[in-house]
C-alpha cells in the first residue's frame, strides 16, 4: 500500500474523525468533516485503479482502511466500507466499458461518494428479489424505488440500485443501475434515530431516478453479489467491525495499565479478563486475515469460487463469526473498564461501541444468513477446506 | 440421450425450482436463471433431482453450467446417471 494513505487515514482519524464522533452520534448527523478529510486525502478512490486516477489499492488494503477508520467511529467506517464497496462492483463488473471507465475516472477526480439501494419495501430484506423494474425506451432508462434503507443517501452523489432488468422479468432476474445524484429524486419515507451507526444516517427512501442506458451494470446482479458484492461486504464490514473491537481493547488495555500503576508488583484483578479478552480479539483478526487471503487468491485467479457454495458459506461463516465476536469483546472490554466504560464521554467510554457494535447481527440480519448457510449447507459434499 | 430425462426435469424444475414462469413456457434451452432461479433455489432443485435420479452431483456441477437451462440439467443428469 502506498503507506501514504494508510497514514493520512490515521491522521484524519486521530485529529478529525475521534473529536467529532461523539458529536456524530449524539446528533444522529452525517460525519461531514470525516468524509471532507478523506476526500481531499483522495481516499474516496482507494479502490480504483491507477490508470483511471485512483490508488488501485488491493481489497486487503481497503480492509485495512476500513479497520483503522473503526477505531476511530465506526460510523464513518461504515460509510466508508459501504463506498467501497460499490466502487468494488464497478471495477470488478463494469470497467470495460466507456461509460464506466470514465464514470471511475469522475469518483478519482471528484472524490465522488457511492451509495447503494438494495433493500426494497415489500421484499422482507432479500437482496435477491426486486419489485421495481427498470424502464428503457430510447436509450434512456427512468426507476422508481421505495428503498426502506438508504444509508447516507441525502448526502452521497450517486447510488448504485438493484431493479428487475425489465417489467416483464422476475423478481430474481436483477440487474444494477447507477443513478447519478442530477438525475434521481430522493424523498425521505422514514428517519433514522436508532440505537448504533446513527452517523450513517441511513433513512428510507422513495428514489426515483433516470438516466442513460450506459448506467446499467453490464453483468447480471445475481454474479456481482456473489463475487464481489457478498464477499467484499462481509469483509470490508468485519474489518471495521474489528477497528471498533480493537479500539475497545485498547481502551480496556489502557484502563489495566492505570490501574496497575497504581499497584505496582500486583497485577489487578482486570488483568486476567484483559487477557482473555486479547485472546478473543486475536480469533476475529485471524478470521478475517483468513478469508480475506482465500478472496484475493480468488480475485487473482489462484482459486476457485464457482465449485459449489463452499466459498460463499465460508464468507456468511466469517459475518456470522465476526458479527457475534465484535459484541463479545466489547462487552468483556466492558467488563475491564466497569463504570468508567459505561459512563458516556470518559476516556475509557465503552457505550457507542457497545451499541454500534449490536448492528453487526441486524445488517442483512444473521438469520436469514444463517437459514441461507443451512440450505448451501445441504448441496455441499465435502467439508470445509481452504479454497 | 438426454430427453428421455427433460420431461422429469421440466416437472422438477417446475416444482422446486420457484420461478414465475409457467411450465409450458419453460423450453429445453430456456435460461432458468432469468426465468427466476437463484442460487439457494438450486439447492432444492438439485436434492429433487437426486432423489428423482438416484444420483450424486458432484460439488463441481453446482453453478450456473449445470443449472442454466433443462437441456444442460439434462445432460448433467446423464452423465450421473449409470450406464
Amino acid at each position: 500500500m502506498p503507506d501514504g494513505l494508510l497514514e493520512s487515514v490515521r491522521k484524519i482519524g486521530e485529529e478529525v474523525v475521534r473529536p467529532a464522533a461523539d458529536d456524530v452520534d449524539r446528533e444522529a448527523r452525517f460525519p461531514a468533516e470525516a468524509f471532507a478529510a478523506l476526500k481531499s486525502a483522495q481516499a474516496l478512490s482507494a479502490y480504483v485503479p491507477r490508470e483511471l486516477g485512483g490508488a488501485g489499492l488491493a481489497i486487503g488494503e481497503v480492509a485495512r482502511l476500513c479497520e483503522t477508520l473503526g477505531h476511530y467511529d465506526g460510523s464513518v467506517a461504515m460509510i466508508y466500507a459501504m463506498h467501497s464497496i460499490q466502487v468494488a462492483c464497478i471495477v470488478h463488473h463494469a470497467r470495460d466499458t466507456a461509460y464506466f471507465r470514465r464514470y471511475l475516472a469522475e469518483v478519482a477526480e471528484r472524490q465522488l461518494l457511492m451509495a447503494s439501494a438494495t433493500t426494497e419495501v415489500g421484499t422482507g430484506g432479500d437482496l435477491r428479489s426486486s419489485v421495481c423494474a427498470i424502464e428503457l425506451a430510447g436509450g434512456r432508462f427512468t426507476l422508481a424505488k421505495k428503498a426502506p434503507v438508504i444509508s447516507y443517501g441525502r448526502e452521497a452523489d450517486d447510488l448504485l440500485i438493484t431493479c428487475r432488468r425489465d417489467a416483464a422479468s422476475p423478481a430474481a432476474d436483477q440487474v444494477l443501475v447507477l443513478a447519478r445524484r442530477a438525475e434521481c429524486g430522493l424523498e425521505e419515507i422514514s428517519g433514522w434515530d436508532t440505537l448504533g451507526f446513527r452517523g450513517t444516517c441511513s433513512s428510507g427512501f422513495a428514489v426515483s431516478a433516470r438516466g442513460s442506458a450506459e448506467q446499467v451494470l453490464p453483468a447480471p446482479f445475481a454474479d456481482i453479489l456473489s463475487r464481489t458484492m457478498h464477499p467484499v461486504s462481509h469483509i470490508l464490514w468485519s474489518s471495521l467491525w474489528l477497528g471498533i473491537a480493537t479500539d475497545a481493547v485498547q481502551r480496556a488495555h489502557a484502563f489495566v495499565r492505570a490501574q496497575a500503576r497504581r499497584t505496582p508488583g500486583v497485577p489487578p484483578p482486570s488483568a486476567l479478563r484483559l487477557a482473555e479478552v486479547d485472546t478473543v480479539l486475536q480469533t476475529m483478526r485471524s478470521n478475517i486475515a483468513a478469508a480475506l487471503h482465500r478472496y484475493e487468491r480468488v480475485l487473482a485467479g489462484e482459486a476457485a469460487q464457482e465449485s459449489g457454495f463452499r466459498f460463499a458459506i465460508d464468507i456468511n461463516n466469517l459475518k456470522l463469526a465476526s458479527s457475534t465476536l465484535v459484541v463479545d469483546i466489547v462487552g468483556r472490554a466492558l467488563l475491564v473498564c466497569g463504570i468508567e466504560g459505561y459512563r458516556n464521554g470518559s476516556k475509557h467510554s465503552l457505550c457507542r461501541h457497545l451499541r454500534d457494535a449490536y448492528g453487526a447481527a441486524l445488517m442483512v440480519n444473521n438469520d436469514r444468513i444463517a437459514g441461507h448457510n443451512a440450505t448451501m449447507l445441504l448441496a455441499q459434499r465435502e467439508g470445509a477446506k481452504d479454497g | 440421450m438426454e430427453s428421455q430425462y427433460a420431461e422429469k426435469i421440466r416437472h422438477i424444475v417446475v416444482q422446486h425450482g420457484r420461478l414465475a414462469v409457467p411450465a409450458e413456457r419453460l423450453a429445453e434451452d430456456t435460461d432458468l436463471y432469468k426465468a427466476g432461479l437463484t442460487s439457494l433455489a438450486t439447492v432444492g432443485l438439485m436434492l429433487a433431482l437426486e432423489e428423482q435420479f438416484n444420483v450424486e452431483f458432484t460439488d463441481d456441477m453446482l453453478g450456473r453450467q449445470t443449472f442454466g437451462t433443462i437441456g444442460s440439467i439434462a445432460q448433467a443428469v446423464a452423465k450421473l446417471v449409470p450406464k
